[in-house]
C-alpha cells in the first residue's frame, strides 16, 4: 500500500512536472521563442553562478562535518609517507579544483548571452598552450618524484631483524602462521591442507621448519616499533589486505605469494587512547571482492610489547604437536632428517 | 545492348521521381526500422537501446543504495519482485553482488560504450564528414544487432535460477572461474562472458566500419584538420577499442575454457569448500593483464566521444572557435597512446614488481597533462565568448566541472603512494563515477539535446532540459562527493553491511543520505526519458535547417534527411569547422568557400 502511494505520487510529480514545462513553452510561443530564450539564459547563468558559490561553502560544509572521521594519526611507518604525500596531493589539487571550478562558473556567467557583446575570436595561442603544458608537467613531475620515492621506500626490501608473519585469506577468514623459534616459516604444499587432521595450510611434516610453528586464526599478534614481514597467500580466491591504520594493502593471490612489510607504530593500548575509543581494535579487512561473504572478512590484530608477545606466542602449542600430539618433537626431528620431500614446494 | 540502355534509363527515371517524393527509396517498415542499414537509424537503435539499458542498470544501483543506506530495513516490496533473492524484504548478499556486477557491466558497456559511441559514431560521422553512410552499412547492422544479442543474453542470465554473475564487473578469476565459489558463479557467469564476448565483436564490427569511413569517405575538401573534434574523438575511440577489445576477448575466451573445459590459465594452488583442485600452474594476475589492457583504454572509450561532443557544444553555444584546435586533437592523440601504456596502475597493490609499478606511476601521471590541456582550453573557449544555455551547453559546461573533479582525485589513484591506502575503498567509487560515469553520461546527454533536432526533426523541451539537468548535476555531486571521505577513512567497497565493523561504522547517516539523492536522481532522468519520447512525436517542429547557427555539415542535410542524407550533391568543405564570430560575422558554415578579403588564423 505504502509503496504504491509512493509510486502515485512520484508519477503525478512528473505529470507536473511535465504539465508545466508543457505550459512554459505555450508560454513562449505566445511571448515569442526569442525572449523566453533570452529569459531563461539569465536565469541559467545566475543558477550557473549561485551553483559555484553553494557548491564551495558545501565542499567547506562537508569537510567540516567528516575530517575528523577520516584519518587519524598513521599507526606504521609507512603510514606517515602515505599521509604525507596523501596531503601535499591534496593541497596541490585543492588549489587546481578552486580556481578551475571558478574560472568555469564565474566565466559562464560573466559570458552569458548579450546583445552588447560581440564573442572574441580567439582560436589559438600557442604561448599560453605552452604554459598551460608545462606547468601541469612540472608539477606531476614532482608528485611522480616523491611519489616513486615513498613507494620504493614502501615496498623495497625488509630490514634484516623484521619478524616473519605468514598471512593467509581464505572464504571468509584470516589464518595467520608464526615462524617459531628458528624463524623460518616451513615448507607447505596446497593439497596437504586438510584441516581434519589439524593441517589448515598444508605444512609439509617433513620439514623440519615446520615443527615449530604456530598456527592462529582470525587474531595476529605483532610487536610495537619492530618490523614485520607478511607473507601473504589465499587459499581459494583473491583476497586483500586491507590494514586501514597502518595505511598498508596488498592483495592475497592463490598460487602467488606476495609480501608487505612496516613497523606499528603504536600499540593497540595506546591507539585505545589516542583515538578515545575504548573498543578500538586494528582490524583487517577484505579490499579484494571474494564472494557473498566478502563484506564480513574481518581479521583484528592486537600490536603489544615485546614482553606481551613473548607470553602470547608461549601460550601456542606448535601446529605440529597440535597434528601430531603422539609425536616427541625431539624423536621427531631425527626420524625426518633424511626424509626427501616430494611434490611442488611452496615456501 | 539497346535494351538494357533504355532499362538504365527506366531506373534513373524511377529514381528522380522518387527523390522528388521522399528523397529515398521506398523501404519496408523492416527495413527501415529494425534491420536498417542507414546509419541515422542504426543510431538511433543504439540510443534507445542504450536508454533502456541505463534504466535497468540505474534502478539495479538504487536497489543496492537501499541496502546500503538502509542495512537493518526491510523492504517488502523487494520479496515480491525478486523473491528468494530478497528474502523477507532483505537483500541477500548474492544479490547485493550480483546488483553491483550487472550495474557494473551494463553502464560501463552498454551504455556508455554502446549507447555513447555506437549512437554518436553512427549519427554523427557520415554528416558531419559529408558521407551518405557508413563504409559498410551491412557490418553496421551487424554491429547493432549483435550488442542486441548481447544485451539478451545478459537479461537471460538474471532469469536463471542461480542468478546472474556476481564476481563484480572486472570478473576476476579465480572467484569468477570456480562453480563452487558461489550462486553467481554458476550459468549467470557463462552467461556474462558469452554475452561479453558478443558484446566485442559487435564492437569491433563497429569500430572497424567507423575507422574506414571516417579515413575514406570524407566530402571533398574535408581534409583530416578540417574535422569537427568529436569525429577526431571518435576515431580515436574507435582505434582503442579495435586494438583492445580482442584482448579482452581473449582473457574471457581463457576464462571460459578455465570454467569449462578443465585448463589452468588462471588457477593454480586453490582450495575451495574443502576440495582440493588439481589446477597448478596458472596466473591469477594474467587476467588482470588482460583485463585491464581493455580495461582502462575503455575509461577513455568511454569518454574521448563526450569530450569531443562537448567540445563542438561549447563551441557553437559560446560562438566562439574551440581555443587550440590543434592541441585539442594532440592531447586526444596522447591520451589515446597513453591509454594503453597505464593498465597497471588497476594493480599496483596486486602483488607486482614495484619497479613496474613506479613506471606505471609516471605513465599514469603523465596522463593528466593533456587533460589538463583539454580543460583549459575549454576554459579559454567559454572565456569572452557569448554563451547561450541551451540544454545541451549546460550538459558540455558540468561535464567540464564534473572532468576536473574527477580528474583530480585520478592523480591521488595513479600515485602508487597513496593508492596503497586508497585502493578498492569508496575513494576509487567516488572517483570513477564521477569521471567516468557521470562525466560522461553528461557528455552523452549533452549530445542528445544538441543533436535531437537533427535525429527527428523536433525539438526536446527546453524547461524540462533545464530541470533534468540542475537536479541532475546537483544530485551527482551531493552522491559522489562525500564518498571520497569514506574512501579516505579506509572503507573498502563492496560492503554491504558496516555495522560490523569498529573502523568503517561512523557514516551511517551519510549512506542514508547518499541513497536518498540517488533515488531522487535517479526519478529525475524519467524527467528526460518523458521528454525525449514525447518529443520524438510531439516536440515542437524545427523550422530552420540550422537550429544553432552550427558550421558542421550535418546542418546542411534537409531538416528530416533521408537516407543517403543530402538530396543533391554533397556539400564541399572550404574550411575547419569552428568559424564562429571571425570577422564579425555570426558563424562561416565549412561549405563556404574563403574569402579574397577575410582574416587568417
Amino acid at each position: 500500500m505504502q509503496t504504491l502511494l509512493i509510486s502515485a505520487i512520484l508519477v503525478l510529480f512528473l505529470v507536473v512536472i511535465f504539465q508545466i514545462a508543457k505550459a512554459s513553452e505555450y508560454v513562449a510561443m505566445i511571448r515569442g521563442y526569442e525572449n523566453a530564450r533570452k529569459q531563461s539564459n539569465k536565469i541559467n547563468a545566475f543558477l550557473l553562478l549561485a551553483f559555484l558559490a553553494i557548491g564551495l561553502i558545501g565542499v567547506y560544509y562537508c569537510n567540516e562535518l567528516f575530517k575528523d572521521k577520516i584519518l587519524g594519526e598513521p599507526a606504521s611507518n609507512h603510514g606517515v609517507l602515505v599521509d604525507r604525500m596523501l596531503y601535499v596531493t591534496l593541497g596541490i589539487t585543492f588549489v587546481v579544483f578552486v580556481v578551475t571550478q571558478i574560472a568555469l562558473f564565474w566565466f559562464a556567467y560573466k559570458y552569458q548571452e548579450s546583445d552588447n557583446r560581440k564573442a572574441f575570436y580567439y582560436p589559438h595561442n600557442n604561448t599560453l598552450e605552452l604554459i598551460w603544458t608545462v606547468i601541469p608537467a612540472i608539477t606531476l613531475s614532482v608528485l611522480v618524484g616523491f611519489g616513486i620515492f615513498y613507494w620504493f621506500k614502501i615496498t623495497g626490501p625488509a630490514p634484516r631483524d623484521a619478524m616473519v608473519v605468514e598471512v593467509v585469506g581464505k572464504q571468509y577468514g584470516w589464518e595467520f602462521r608464526y615462524p617459531g623459534a628458528d624463524g623460518i616459516l616451513g615448507k607447505k604444499y596446497f593439497k596437504k591442507i586438510n584441516p581434519a587432521n589439524n593441517n589448515p595450510v598444508g605444512q609439509l611434516w617433513e620439514d623440519p621448519a615446520n615443527h615449530d610453528d604456530v598456527f592462529v586464526e582470525q587474531e595476529m599478534h605483532l610487536v610495537v616499533g619492530k618490523p614485520v614481514q607478511l607473507v601473504i597467500g589465499a587459499k581459494d580466491v583473491i583476497h586483500s589486505v586491507g590494514l586501514v591504520h597502518f595505511r598498508l594493502k596488498t592483495d592475497a593471490v592463490p598460487g602467488t605469494p606476495t609480501t608487505m612489510w612496516f613497523t606499528p607504530k603504536f600499540t593497540t593500548k595506546e591507539m585505545k587512547e589516542k583515538t578515545g575509543n575504548p573498543d578500538f581494535v586494528y582490524e583487517i579487512s577484505c579490499d579484494q571482492m571474494c564472494g557473498k561473504g566478502h563484506w564480513s572478512m574481518r581479521g583484528t590484530i592486537v600490536v603489544e610489547t615485546q614482553e606481551e608477545f613473548d607470553a602470547w606466542v608461549a601460550s601456542k602449542t606448535p601446529q605440529y604437536l597440535v597434528a601430531n600430539p603422539d609425536k616427541d618433537p625431539a624423536r621427531q626431528m631425527e626420524n625426518t632428517d633424511a626424509a626427501p620431500l616430494t611434490g611442488a614446494i611452496i615456501r | 545492348m539497346s535494351e538494357t540502355t533504355t532499362v538504365h534509363i527506366a531506373d534513373a527515371k524511377h529514381a528522380t521521381t522518387h527523390h522528388e517524393e521522399h528523397g529515398h527509396h521506398q523501404q519496408s517498415f523492416i527495413s527501415k526500422y529494425i534491420f536498417s542499414m542507414d546509419h541515422k537509424t542504426i543510431g538511433k537503435q543504439f540510443l534507445i537501446t542504450g536508454i533502456v539499458w541505463a534504466v535497468i542498470g540505474g534502478l539495479f544501483s538504487v536497489i543496492f543504495r537501499l541496502q546500503l543506506g538502509y542495512p537493518d530495513t526491510t523492504f517488502p516490496i523487494l520479496e515480491t519482485f525478486f523473491g528468494k533473492w530478497a528474502k523477507g524484504g532483505q537483500i541477500q548478499p548474492e544479490f547485493y553482488y550480483s546488483l553491483v556486477t550487472m550495474h557494473g557491466t551494463i553502464l560501463v558497456f552498454f551504455v556508455l560504450t554502446a549507447g555513447l559511441s555506437g549512437t554518436f559514431a553512427n549519427i554523427l560521422i557520415p554528416l558531419q564528414i559529408g558521407a551518405r553512410d557508413m563504409a559498410s552499412p551491412f557490418l553496421n547492422m551487424l554491429s547493432y544487432w549483435f550488442f542486441f544479442i548481447a544485451g539478451i543474453v545478459m537479461a537471460s542470465s538474471i532469469f536463471v535460477q542461480t542468478g546472474p554473475a556476481s564476481s563484480g564487473w572486472t570478473m576476476y578469476p579465480p572467484l569468477s572461474a570456480l562453480r563452487q565459489a558461489g550462486d553467481g558463479q554458476k550459468i549467470g557467469t557463462d552467461l556474462w562472458l558469452i554475452s561479453m564476448a558478443l558484446f566485442i565483436i559487435s564492437s569491433l564490427l563497429g569500430g572497424l566500419n567507423y575507422i574506414t569511413t571516417i579515413l575514406n569517405m570524407r566530402t571533398k575538401g574535408m581534409s583530416m584538420t578540417r574535422l569537427p573534434l568529436p569525429i577526431w574523438a571518435m576515431f580515436f575511440t574507435a582505434v582503442l577499442g579495435v586494438l583492445s577489445f580482442p584482448v579482452l576477448l581473449s582473457g574471457a575466451i581463457l576464462l571460459l575454457f578455465d570454467r569449462n573445459l578443465g585448463t589452468s590459465f588462471y588457477l593454480s594452488d586453490i582450495v575451495i569448500n574443502g576440495e582440493i583442485l588439481p589446477n597448478e600452474g596458472g596466473s591469477a594476475i594474467l587476467y588482470q593483464h588482460l583485463f585491464w589492457f581493455l580495461g582502462h583504454p575503455e575509461v577513455y572509450i568511454i569518454l574521448l566521444p563526450a569530450m569531443g561532443m562537448v567540445s563542438e557544444i561549447l563551441s557553437v553555444n559560446s560562438r566562439k572557435p574551440i581555443f587550440g584546435y590543434m592541441a585539442m586533437l594532440g592531447s586526444l592523440f596522447a591520451i589515446a597512446i597513453l591509454a594503453f601504456l597505464v593498465w597497471a596502475h588497476h594493480m599496483f597493490v596486486a602483488g607486482l614488481n614495484p619497479f613496474l609499478g613506479s613506471v606505471f606511476v609516471l605513465l599514469t601521471l603523465l596522463i593528466a597533462v593533456p587533460s589538463a590541456i583539454k580543460v583549459f582550453n575549454w576554459l579559454t573557449t567559454i572565456w569572452r565568448g557569448n554563451i547561450r544555455f541551451t540544454p545541451a551547453a549546460l550538459f558540455a559546461i558540468g561535464f567540464v566541472s564534473l572532468f576536473i573533479s574527477g580528474g583530480l582525485t585520478g592523480i591521488f589513484l595513479g600515485n602508487s603512494t597513496i593508492d596503497i591506502h586508497l585502493h578498492d575503498t569508496m575513494f576509487v567509487v567516488a572517483h570513477f563515477h564521477i569521471v567516468m560515469g557521470v562525466a560522461s553520461m553528461f557528455g552523452m546527454l549533452a549530445g542528445v539535446y544538441h543533436w535531437f533536432p537533427k535525429m527527428y526533426g523536433r525539438y526536446l523541451n527546453n524547461t524540462l532540459g533545464y530541470i533534468h539537468f540542475w537536479v541532475t548535476i546537483v544530485g551527482a555531486y551531493l552522491t559522489f562527493w562525500p564518498m571520497h571521505y569514506q574512501g579516505l577513512a579506509g572503507v573498502p567497497r563492496r560492503y554491504l553491511d558496516k555495522s560490523g565493523w569498529v573502523n568503517f561504522n561512523q557514516f551511517g547517516e551519510l549512506d542514508k543520505f547518499i541513497t536518498v539523492v540517488s533515488m531522487i536522481v535517479f526519478v529525475a532522468q524519467f524527467i528526460f526519458i518523458i521528454n525525449f519520447f514525447y518529443s520524438i512525436y510531439k516536440g515542437r517542429k524545427v523550422r530552420t535547417a540550422n537550429p544553432w547557427g552550427a558550421n558542421t555539415l550535418e546542418w546542411t542535410t534537409p531538416i528530416n534527411p533521408g537516407h543517403g542524407n543530402w538530396e543533391g550533391d554533397i556539400p564541399e568543405v572550404h574550411r575547419w569547422p569552428y568559424d564562429y564570430g571571425k570577422d564579425g560575422r555570426e558563424f562561416i558554415p565549412q561549405t563556404e568557400p574563403v574569402g579574397a578579403s577575410e582574416s587568417k588564423h
